[in-house]
């Protein structure tokens, strides 16, 4: 062996301070979650598509003509300088209604999925955390809504009520709320047999902080993910409504509603289709996308 | 007893965020044909690692094993082999069985039929020979019933019988190598004890080699032949099992030994037990990794690695107390010399 | 001055119904007591029904029938107020150091939770608090605001403990707390545990399947079979002079940590493994794989009964 120096070799014992040391980062869930979500090039990607589609909703119809203003001398013009998207068949500004329509479709988007989420997390959460025969009542109920065909609903209510966004919101969160409720119920009622919700209850926590504490918090990310994955699929169900015609009335618009338009003058203008129909393909592909990076990023079990 | 296995310089390292995690960091050994090796040691210091890289199954990415690293399985380096040679090697020549056989079991799949394939695929026997054959590896386990367990699934087997269950399809062809994973921890200490009379006497029968991979040194005593002990990614002490019991040079090794209770120990006496927690590789520390919990660590020893010293032709430590330099220490009372 | 009964369990059943016709006898009319300050060591292997007894004596499953006294007030009957109080009195330790602690809290927020419950301290107070029942478990400051998952095994059972402690709790359940860790850390764990015991003067039901360990840690410990209690002594005559054949093969199966002397040993080996706990057969649960099995034992239940000083045994042979 080498020669060293015969003075390193005294015992020094343990320092006790160094013996616990963390040298990894100090993230939290979220800073974590962001952090991986970062990796993930697709759904960054997408996530800043969807942020330009929801600046050029709220600020779009400000750049061109009124969205509401015909102008009979330029009807059924193609993609120009004056009406970047064109005009549809009274003159109108597609550019203008394109976005307008987005406020539409996208508030609907939004605030039916916020209904959903409200109300299926807390049906679902009273049902999965009391269990026993709260929950088989509370689950055949869901059970009898899911069977009714929600075609039939959404018609008879457009039919008794006046078509517009309100009675397509309703129509819509009817029975759009089931699926929400069963997944919150199915994650309440693994969460509420762990280890750490017993130690909960071991240490005399009430309900009230053990579903605020505990099953809340730890539900929130796959809450979060299926709300990315309902978002689109509610915008798909505005404008199929609105294409068959029971859904937003002119003169407002939707995606919907332009595409029903377009596919009328389809053989001859077919700008007309394409632009909503592409904001809805390219809205619908983004927020898939975005749900299945945050899929990834929220996943507890991939945290290391 | 001529080598079968040799591992020489292996480095695995893992590439997460926060940089790269340096699992294993440089180890070499070699298994003889017949012999049983115990690689003993915490979880993370890498042992479950080195046992599966030598079936190369460390996912890539993350894992990352050096271009340095050889695996040489009868002077044929594994880690240079194609698919087909590769597929050969699993079950053929070299099988695994880890610490949870409910996972590692097909649950949709009969019994019988999941021995059976091994046998198909490795020894080219039809359907009908091969059942027959798993019938009798069932026997050989100590499966009763063995013509009618055949057929039926894993959730009718009790965790013991899974291990079992688990042994015959390793065993099914042969193979020269056994890795054994942990292979009784989340079984109770009657079924442990049963597993671990199972292994030892299918070896004297069948004289496969054993690498026996625990984190108790208590349950290797009588079965190995040959014990490593790691921490932090390397090898700190090798030898027979009787020297590592009754001989043992480094501090770990003695932190090991008498942290296992002793049915003779004093009540409630304070146990002996290592502070604090392994460094975590994503920054090993430049000197010895045991040296933040060693009680007899030097100034050295957070400067400078050990080298290996050899003690006997079998016995080689990793420590600087063994330097001519260092000052004489003895091993804690209750360790080294019969027990 | 041990003599004070802290706890006392009598005729104890929880029986969890499966199906129609089937029902999973967990717990079959136990019966023991903890005096203040001892611990009580409760083994068996898996499915045993020692996890559930422990639970069930904290009052985390409501028993099917027997009765459980805590300071000599049946704890199925507290309400309100007294409940509360008794969940500060009473505590428990849990086995996965990875499903006990809540994942999304930081390390000061989990043990803070009995603190924020029982409303003990706030501001200031709770964090100083945090500090010490950190150092009390050879935890520092620093891993206050951390997360679990950053912790290894070891430190994450020490955060559960510190949990378990911030209530001062008299009595703590310890449910299989250092099964799942490594040998070299059980200790760490171990010696905790009695150093708590010696400096708090707590009383423990330590439920564990590694003999050794219950060894050490108990003043008296109870084997569990399939639901019964089939011997219960002080562990030092347990150990040297058990009188259960279950519990003689029990201890026989404990690798001994010298070649020597575990290569020459002769095991009581026990015939195949532990039967299925639903709608169990008449008579001694053991006998089917009893070597000294007589008729009797197949037909009638054998009681626990004392057969020398604090020493009770279930068995037909005594």
């Amino acid at each position: 062996m080498e020669s060293l120096d015969k003075s390193k070799f005294r015992i020094i014992g343990i320092d006790e301070s160094e013996a616990e040391t963390i040298v990894r980062p100090n993230l939290t869930y979220w800073q974590d979650a962001w952090r991986r979500l970062k990796q993930n090039k697709v759904a960054i990607f997408s996530l800043f598509l969807l942020i330009l589609l929801f600046l050029l909703c709220i600020f779009g119809p400000y750049i061109g003509p009124d969205y509401k203003f015909q102008d009979m001398s330029v009807r059924n013009q193609g993609p120009s300088a004056a009406h970047w998207f064109g005009t549809d068949t009274l003159g109108r500004d597609l550019f203008s209604r394109l976005w307008i329509g987005g406020r539409v479709s996208l508030s609907i988007g939004f605030v039916g999925t916020l209904i959903e989420v409200i109300i299926g997390c807390i049906y679902g959460g009273i049902s999965g955390y009391f269990g026993g025969s709260v929950d088989d009542v509370m689950m055949r109920i869901v059970e009898i809504l899911n069977s009714i065909p929600y075609m039939i609903v959404v018609i008879i209510l457009s039919v008794i009520l006046k078509p517009g966004i309100v009675s397509l919101l309703l129509a819509l969160c009817i029975t759009g709320w089931t699926g929400m409720a069963r997944m919150v119920r199915g994650q309440v009622m693994q969460l509420k047999e762990s280890e750490y919700i017993l130690a909960a209850k071991a240490l005399g926590s009430d309900s009230n902080r053990i579903i605020f504490k505990h099953l809340i918090p730890n539900t929130i990310g796959i809450i979060i993910v299926y709300t990315t994955f309902d978002i689109p699929s509610f915008i798909f169900a505005e404008a199929f409504l609105s294409f068959i015609g029971l859904g937003i009335q002119p003169p407002k618009t939707s995606w919907g509603a332009l595409c029903s338009y377009g596919q009328q003058t389809m053989d001859f203008y077919p700008h007309q289709l394409l632009f909503p129909a592409l904001a809805i393909c390219i809205t619908m592909l983004a927020f898939n996308l975005l749900g299945d990076g945050l899929r990834d990023a929220l996943d507890p079990k991939l945290r290391q | 007893m001529g080598k079968l296995l040799e591992v020489k310089d292996l480095r695995v390292s893992f590439h997460t965020y926060a940089g790269e995690v340096k699992a294993v960091r440089g180890v070499s050994f070699e298994l003889n044909e017949g012999e049983t090796l115990a690689i003993v040691g915490e979880s993370g210091c890498g042992k479950s690692i080195t046992s599966k890289s030598i079936l190369r199954l460390i996912p890539s990415p993350p894992g990352d094993i050096k271009k340095e690293s050889q695996i040489l399985y009868k002077d044929k380096d594994i880690l240079k082999m194609n698919e087909k040679e590769l597929r050969m090697l699993r079950g053929g020549e070299i099988s695994m069985i880890f610490q949870d056989p409910m996972t590692s079991l097909n649950p949709t799949m009969k019994i019988g039929k999941q021995i059976a394939e091994n046998l198909i695929v490795h020894r080219g026997m039809n359907k009908k020979e091969a059942i027959k054959e798993a019938v009798k590896m069932l026997q050989m386990v100590g499966i009763p019933n063995a013509q009618e367990r055949v057929n039926q699934y894993p959730h009718q087997f009790s965790g013991g019988m899974r291990q079992r269950v688990m042994i015959a399809i390793a065993l099914a062809c042969n193979p020269k190598i056994l890795i054994a994973d942990e292979p009784t921890t989340a079984l109770d200490v009657t079924i442990q004890a049963q597993i671990m009379d199972l292994m030892k006497e299918l070896q004297n029968n069948l004289g496969t080699a054993i690498i026996l991979i625990t984190h108790d040194l208590g349950v290797v005593a009588s079965i190995a032949h040959r014990i490593q002990v790691m921490y932090a990614g390397m090898v700190v002490e090798r030898g027979t099992t009787d020297e590592i019991f009754y001989n043992p040079k480094h501090p770990y090794t003695w932190a090991l030994l008498k942290s296992v209770p002793r049915l003779e120990t004093k009540h409630k006496d304070t146990l002996y037990s290592i502070k604090g927690t392994p460094p975590d590789l994503l920054k090993p520390p430049v000197g010895c990794p045991f040296a933040s919990r060693c009680e007899y660590c030097m100034e050295i020893c957070k400067e400078q690695m050990p080298k290996p010293t050899k003690i006997s032709d079998t016995q080689e430590v990793s420590c600087f107390l063994l330097h001519p330099n260092a000052p004489k220490v003895e091993p804690p009372q209750g360790i080294g010399g019969k027990l | 001055m041990m003599n004070e009964n802290l706890i006392e369990v009598k005729n104890l059943k929880k029986y969890f119904k499966i199906s129609k016709h089937d029902i999973l006898k967990a717990v079959d009319n136990v019966s023991f007591n903890i005096r203040k300050g001892e611990t009580l060591g409760l083994v068996g292997e898996s499915g045993c029904g020692k996890t559930t007894c422990g639970r069930t004596v904290l009052g985390l499953y409501e028993a099917t029938d027997g009765e459980i006294l805590f300071k000599g007030k049946d704890i199925s009957k507290l309400r309100g107020n007294e409940k509360k109080e008794f969940t500060k009195n009473a505590q428990i330790i849990f086995q996965d150091p990875y499903a006990s602690l809540d994942a999304r809290m930081t390390v000061g927020d989990i043990i803070a939770e009995g603190i924020d419950i029982h409303n003990l301290h706030t501001g200031k107070e709770r964090t100083e608090k945090i500090y010490e029942l950190l150092s009390l478990v050879g935890l520092n400051k620093e891993h206050a605001s951390r997360f679990p998952h950053e912790f290894s095994g070891g430190q994450r059972q020490r955060i559960g403990i510190a949990r378990a402690l911030a209530v001062e709790p008299e009595f703590i359940v310890c449910d299989e707390p250092i099964s799942a860790l490594d040998v070299s850390i059980q200790a760490q764990v171990v010696n905790l545990l009695i150093n708590l015991q010696r400096n708090l003067g707590l009383t423990y039901l330590f439920i564990a399947h590694d003999l050794s360990m219950v060894k050490h840690i108990s003043d008296r410990v109870g084997v569990m079979y399939l639901g019964n209690l089939v011997e219960l002594a002080s562990s030092g005559v347990l150990y040297d002079k058990p009188l259960h054949p279950y519990t003689q093969a029990l201890l026989s199966a404990i690798p001994i940590p010298d070649p020597d002397v575990s290569r020459t040993r002769k095991r009581i080996m026990l015939e195949g493994e532990v039967p299925s706990p639903i709608n169990p057969k008449p008579g001694c649960r053991f006998a089917p794989r009893c070597k000294y099995a007589k008729p009797i034992c197949k037909e009638v239940d054998p009681v626990l009964k004392e057969v020398e000083k604090d020493h009770f045994v279930s068995c037909h042979l005594y």
